[in-house]
């Protein structure tokens, strides 16, 4: 064992990493060596602690310091002053937006203080390529007890009673979907993890993956003994580099310390796992496609029934949950159901990790309890909209999902509260929009996406899709008509009712939730040919104001167009044919004398 | 590594494990200050601070901090080890060396005897 008087814990989630924290461990590592620490102070890398929009970030324990925005340079300063000298750096210290005041350590930071951590419970804290540091927090123990104690009924009937219901977006109850692979006639049986996230701006599984990859591992060796599988497999996207490392990593170390493999616990249990990596096809995400995808045939979804419990993999039942779903696993059996259950709402229990993005102040990662309003997370955990903006809406369950507006900021976030909103839980990505959104072209660009996406094998998503994108560029060019709204609806419908899979049937959503709860938007696009939020390009007019515009001529030099015209020292004006609408005049004028209209 | 073959097993390895981690947790324990000032250092803190840790590892004793701090205002003294346990006062040792400090390891924390002669007068 080594003992050291402090542990230096610098994030090494994929936002981390992109902001610069090896140089920050590096500076650290070399500073603690050259004042001759080495022996005091250890340094560890964790997986994303959440608030990437301040990274790169560190934790000094034992006091809980938390350090934001570093740079090499800190690091250094961090070592001689903190870690040396034993004085805190306080102008490296978060800051409370509302009045500067610095809060040095967790619970005196919102972000951190109001979540509720079961499946984030070791990301960020451990180490993810040490296995030691997870079973230090438990690790493994949820496994042990469930062979030496359990019988794999009691375990299924475990998992029911807590209420676990799947992640990834449908929110089907995971006990019962254990229990239908359990009684399913067939062997062998197989266990699967959805590691295919690919809902834009979504990053709740990557994390997970990257910071406690054996709390998956373990979730998966439990349903192995409960279902009567042996074999698992984790379907992983190639765009996750570092969570592919990290998980081959931890399935090496778990096999190395006999947690894997053959006669585990000594109980005669034999589980293994291995990685499938996906070539990022969104379709993948939807269970039968990857189910496809691993058996090495071409990723395309095939009706259902039979569900994948009875006939999944190679025609074998298969348990297929996603990441996050696989990382409740253990804490429910070692604290009981009861304990799950007693989080959350009537119908959705636990606790349910979200990605924060877009226009909001603190993006990051965070987790919360179901029943959790969408205000407490967007103003009280995410700060609010930044640059004092009105909020306009949130974007749930990303392509498959749909908008909310303000004035439903008020409602528990639950499967059933947000699928009556028009939206969709999904796996939990969260995209803030203000005021200067443009609904219309928000739907456009995810059903770009899906479009893009869709694999052709069904025609209602093939063309259906197709179609409504073309209406929906058209308005946003300003060439739309009357009838549009009603067509795009009644496309929609049709889609939604008629497409093989998931990735079809919820692709409308986004256009339906916003022509919902934004419908004059559209009306504005189509019938004064005017976009509000002044977003769609050839909407948007420039002018200049006469009485501003003292004709210092910026705009006229910038104009990449040559649409600007005037003498020095007399207002400028311009041309509306030739301006291409780019906007640079607008941000250069320093008498906010152009305006857009 | 050597391979988990029970649940006994995991259990005995992870109590060894989480005193590694005590650190990160907080809570209850007892707390051992050596005074880190530049006077504590040039009297030989560093040498002190490393013998401690080193004893309490080598021991496996659980539930114990080591933390650092500032110059007491006691220089001459250095360098100081404050040991801290719940509910008790704390005791300063004073002029402590790396064979007192393997001492105050064995005597204070192991078996709670205070080494009187060595704290400060």
């Amino acid at each position: 064992m080594n003992l050291y008087r402090a542990h230096v814990l610098v994030c090494a989630g994929a936002g981390c990493i992109s902001s610069g924290c090896q140089g920050v461990k590096n500076a650290l590592l070399e500073s603690i060596s050259r004042l001759g620490l080495e022996r005091e102070v250890k340094v560890v890398e964790t997986g994303c602690m959440g608030p990437c929009d301040l990274g790169p970030v560190i934790v000094v324990y034992p006091e809980g310091v938390f350090y934001r925005k570093l740079k090499p340079a800190d690091a250094v300063e961090i070592a001689e002053e903190h870690l040396l000298k034993g004085r805190v750096v306080e102008r490296l210290l978060y800051r409370v937006p509302e009045d500067g005041r610095t809060a040095a350590t967790f619970d005196q930071i919102d972000f951190f203080k109001k979540q509720t951590r079961i499946a984030l419970r070791n990301t960020g804290i451990i180490n993810p390529e040490s296995v030691e540091e997870y079973i230090a927090r438990d690790g493994y123990r949820a496994l042990g007890k469930v062979l030496s104690s359990m019988s794999p009924q009691e375990v299924i009937e475990c998992v029911k009673k807590s209420g676990l219901r799947g992640r990834g977006g449908a929110g089907f109850p995971t006990g019962l979907k254990w229990e239908f692979s359990a009684k399913a006639p067939g062997s062998p049986k197989y266990v699967v993890c959805n590691a295919d996230e690919g809902d834009p701006g979504a990053f709740m599984d990557r994390s997970i993956l990257e910071g406690d990859p054996h709390s998956v591992l373990e979730g998966m060796a439990i349903c192995g003994y409960a279902i009567g599988a042996n074999q698992g497999y984790v379907y992983v996207r190639a765009e996750y580099p570092l969570a592919v490392q990290r998980l081959s990593l931890a399935i090496e170390k778990a096999r190395e310390y006999g947690l894997l493999g053959q006669n585990i616990f000594g109980t005669g249990f034999s589980f293994d796992v291995e990685i499938r990596v996906g070539a990022g096809a969104f379709v993948c995400g939807e269970e039968t496609a990857l189910l496809a995808s691993i058996e090495g045939r071409r990723g395309e979804p095939r009706p259902r029934p039979p569900f994948p419990a009875q006939s999944g993999l190679w025609g074998k039942p298969t348990v297929i949950n996603n990441v996050e779903t696989w990382a409740n696993v253990p804490p429910i059996i070692l604290n009981g159901p009861e304990w799950f259950a007693s989080i959350g709402t009537e119908k959705s229990k636990g606790t349910k990790v979200f990605a924060l993005a877009g226009k909001v102040n603190n993006t990051g990662l965070v987790e919360v309890p179901m029943g959790t309003t969408l205000r407490e997370i967007i103003f009280d955990l995410g700060g609010g909209i930044p640059g004092g903006k009105q909020f306009k809406a949130v974007q749930t369950g990303g392509p498959s999902g749909g908008c909310i507006p303000a004035r439903y900021l008020d409602v528990p976030v639950d499967y059933e509260s947000l699928t009556q909103l028009g939206a969709i839980m999904g796996s939990g990505g969260m995209i803030v929009l203000d005021e200067d959104t443009c609904m219309v072209d928000l739907a456009r660009f995810f059903l770009e996406f899906v479009q893009d996406e869709s694999c052709g094998k069904c025609s209602p998503c093939r063309i259906g899709t197709k179609r409504m994108l073309e209406i929906l560029e058209r308005i946003t060019r300003g060439e739309g008509r009357d009838g549009d709204i009603e067509l795009l609806e009644e496309l929609g419908h049709h889609i939604k009712s008629s497409a093989l899979c998931g990735l079809g049937q919820t692709a409308p959503n986004p256009v339906l939730s916003t022509i919902r709860y934004f419908r004059e938007e559209y009306e504005a696009h189509i019938y004064q040919k005017k976009c509000p939020a002044r977003v769609c390009r050839e909407l948007v007019v420039y002018t200049i104001d006469e009485e501003k515009c003292n004709g210092c001529g910026r705009c006229r030099v910038v104009c990449p167009a040559g649409a600007i015209f005037g003498e020095k020292k007399k207002p400028h004006r311009i041309e509306v044919e030739k301006c291409i609408r780019c906007g640079t005049c607008m941000e250069k004028c320093k008498f906010s004398a152009i305006y857009s209209l | 590594m050597a391979r988990i073959d029970s649940l006994a097993e995991l259990d005995k390895l992870r109590e060894r494990l989480q005193e590694e981690m005590r650190l990160r947790e907080g809570g209850e324990e007892v707390k051992v200050v050596v005074t880190m000032g530049t006077c504590g250092i040039a009297a030989g803190a560093r040498e002190v601070i490393t013998a401690i840790l080193e004893e309490i590892s080598k021991r496996g004793l659980k539930g114990v901090t080591v933390g650092q701090t500032g110059c007491a205002g006691l220089c001459h003294y250095e360098p100081l080890v404050e040991v801290e346990r719940p509910g008790t006062e704390k005791v300063t040792y004073v002029h402590v060396d790396e064979k007192k400090a393997r001492e105050i390891v064995s005597k204070h924390l192991v078996n709670g005897q205070v080494i009187k002669e060595w704290t400060i007068k």
